[in-house]
């Protein structure tokens, strides 16, 4: 497990594996990351939720240039996966090969990033298929 | 309600042009405008508002752009609604018309934008940090989906850079004037699979401007602006930030792209039938395709065939992107709006050269942007 920075605080946590989001109490929906209002009604009471660390593919590509202000490497994969809350998650993947099929099982883990430009080493989330993880 | 006409158009060509500084291209496309539009040196401003499409200029862009002009002295104002920010802006201006404010509004947008991958302070930090911040990728999900749920091919992709690179050939105005081919397209390099490079327009650098007047000038020929709609996503519809749930409509929620052109239909009093030529947003090859289904042109899984049928080519019963889209022309955010009015007002008044579709009497524009921002106008003579 990485003992690097995360690149943002309050999104994931690293122990075990979670995305932070949260339901909506008045219409029900999931968000991520975590807003003061829920972003499909408006409605201000939203409940925190570790979000399930397992999902189904619905998208995904590979970056192979790397975009504005990026400090991993290229290539990596890039993508969205569906969790079982009924969310979409826009995430960074483990790099895609031919094998990889719409609604494959994924699985949560944390990895080192890279490192900011005074050397400080960050870790993010992404979703890898279910027999690669760890 | 007063009705509104295109009195002039102008344009600076889209491209790379090292030296010029983006007011260099604003004053280029205003002043040609102005000259169409028969405002003379003694009439000034020669209109009583102005509103300047832009994303990447700065502070004041437009009014650094009529301060060179000796054209100031009126509300100038910039608007900003990423890729759709020069359709934000004709909506705005006549809108002004209509209510009875204004007698004539400059529309102007220009842009010059930096090369590769368009940072966005759309995207908090720790995105661009994460790497989830790369604007092709996002694209490339979307066309994915699309070819997954509308059996769509990459060979389908590569016809729509065919044939837009096809009418780019004959556009003096546009970055990209040569053709290409099916091989060429798959043959370039590879972005973000599905797309390869010459499936991404470029961005790029250029302005357009377009006067426009309240309607009754008697000028024969005149283009009648008919409608001039924005319109942004209801909650959800987007692939984006903390509602990712699709950036192609398979959620039961209208996209922006929809529901601004039902809203510019109505007002028009016509429908998707009435449409003889298109230009629409061509920011990749598969975002092409499903802006004919989102506007209404095109039955959804219809697109195939009506690539391979040429419907949608010059010389086919609607051609589409005539002017060679942003595949060829290259995307300046700000002008791209105003870029197709100004192709459409062409075609309209029959002096589009050999780009012309003949007989074209009634014309829509398509652009959708960051957020989402969807601007769809209708033009007809």
């Amino acid at each position: 497990v990485s003992t690097a920075r995360p690149v943002v605080e309050g999104v994931f946590a690293a122990e075990p594996p979670t995305l932070l989001g949260a339901r909506c109490s008045g219409c029900g929906e999931h968000h991520f990351p975590r807003l003061e209002q829920c972003p499909y009604c408006g409605h201000e009471a939203v409940v925190p939720v570790a979000l399930s660390s397992t999902g189904t593919l619905w998208g995904w590509t590979t970056v192979l240039t790397p975009p504005p202000g990026y400090l991993g490497t290229v290539p990596y994969g890039f993508g969205v996966v569906e969790l079982p809350e009924g969310i979409r998650v826009i995430t960074r993947l483990s790099v895609p090969d031919e094998s990889w099929t719409f609604g494959q099982p994924m699985q949560l883990r944390i990895v080192e990033l890279g490192s900011t430009a005074d050397g400080e080493p960050v870790s993010t989330w992404e979703f890898t298929t279910l027999e690669s993880a760890p | 309600v007063t009705a509104v006409e295109i009195a002039g158009i102008g344009i600076h060509p889209f491209g790379r042009f090292d030296g010029m500084t983006v007011t260099d291209m604003g004053v280029h496309a205003v002043r040609a405008a102005l000259v169409d539009a028969e405002i003379g040196a003694t009439d000034r401003p020669g209109f009583q508002a102005a509103f300047c499409g832009t994303a990447y200029s700065g502070v004041a862009a437009g009014h650094k752009v009529l301060g060179a002009l000796a054209r100031t002295g009126i509300p100038i104002v910039d608007v900003e609604a990423g890729c759709a920010s020069g359709g934000a802006a004709l909506g705005l201006a006549a809108a002004a018309i209509r209510a009875g404010q204004y007698d004539a509004v400059l529309v102007f947008g220009m842009e010059k934008m930096p090369k590769g991958i368009i940072r966005s302070s759309f995207f908090e930090p720790w995105r661009e940090e994460s790497g989830l911040a790369a604007t092709p990728a996002y694209f490339a999900l979307r066309a994915q989906r699309l070819m997954r749920e509308r059996g769509i091919t990459k060979q389908d992709l590569a016809r729509v850079v065919v044939k837009n690179r096809a009418h780019g050939a004959l556009n003096p105005d546009a970055m990209y004037q040569s053709e290409t081919t099916v091989e060429a397209v798959l043959g370039s390099r590879m972005v973000c699979d599905p797309l390869h490079l010459f499936m991404l327009c470029s961005p790029n650098e250029g302005a357009a401007a377009v006067v426009l007047r309240r309607a009754g000038s008697g000028r024969a020929g005149a283009v009648h602006l008919n409608a001039a709609v924005l319109c942004s996503h209801l909650p959800g519809s987007v692939l984006g930030e903390a509602t990712p749930l699709a950036g192609i409509d398979d959620t039961a929620i209208t996209p922006p792209t929809t529901l601004a052109a039902d809203a510019a239909y109505a007002e028009a009093g016509i429908g998707p039938s009435d449409v003889d030529v298109a230009e629409c947003q061509d920011t990749d090859a598969a975002r092409e395709l499903l802006g004919w289904e989102e506007l209404g042109l095109c039955a959804p899984g219809d697109q195939a065939g009506v690539l391979a049928s040429g419907a949608a080519s010059l010389g086919g019963a609607r051609p589409m992107n005539p002017s060679g889209g942003l595949l060829s022309k290259g995307e300046p955010l700000g002008a791209s709006a105003l870029g197709q009015v100004v192709e459409l007002t062409r075609q309209l008044r029959g002096t589009a050269g050999r780009r012309q579709v003949e007989g074209a009497r009634v014309a829509l524009a398509h652009t959708v942007g960051r957020g989402a921002n969807a601007s769809v106008t209708i033009l007809s003579r």
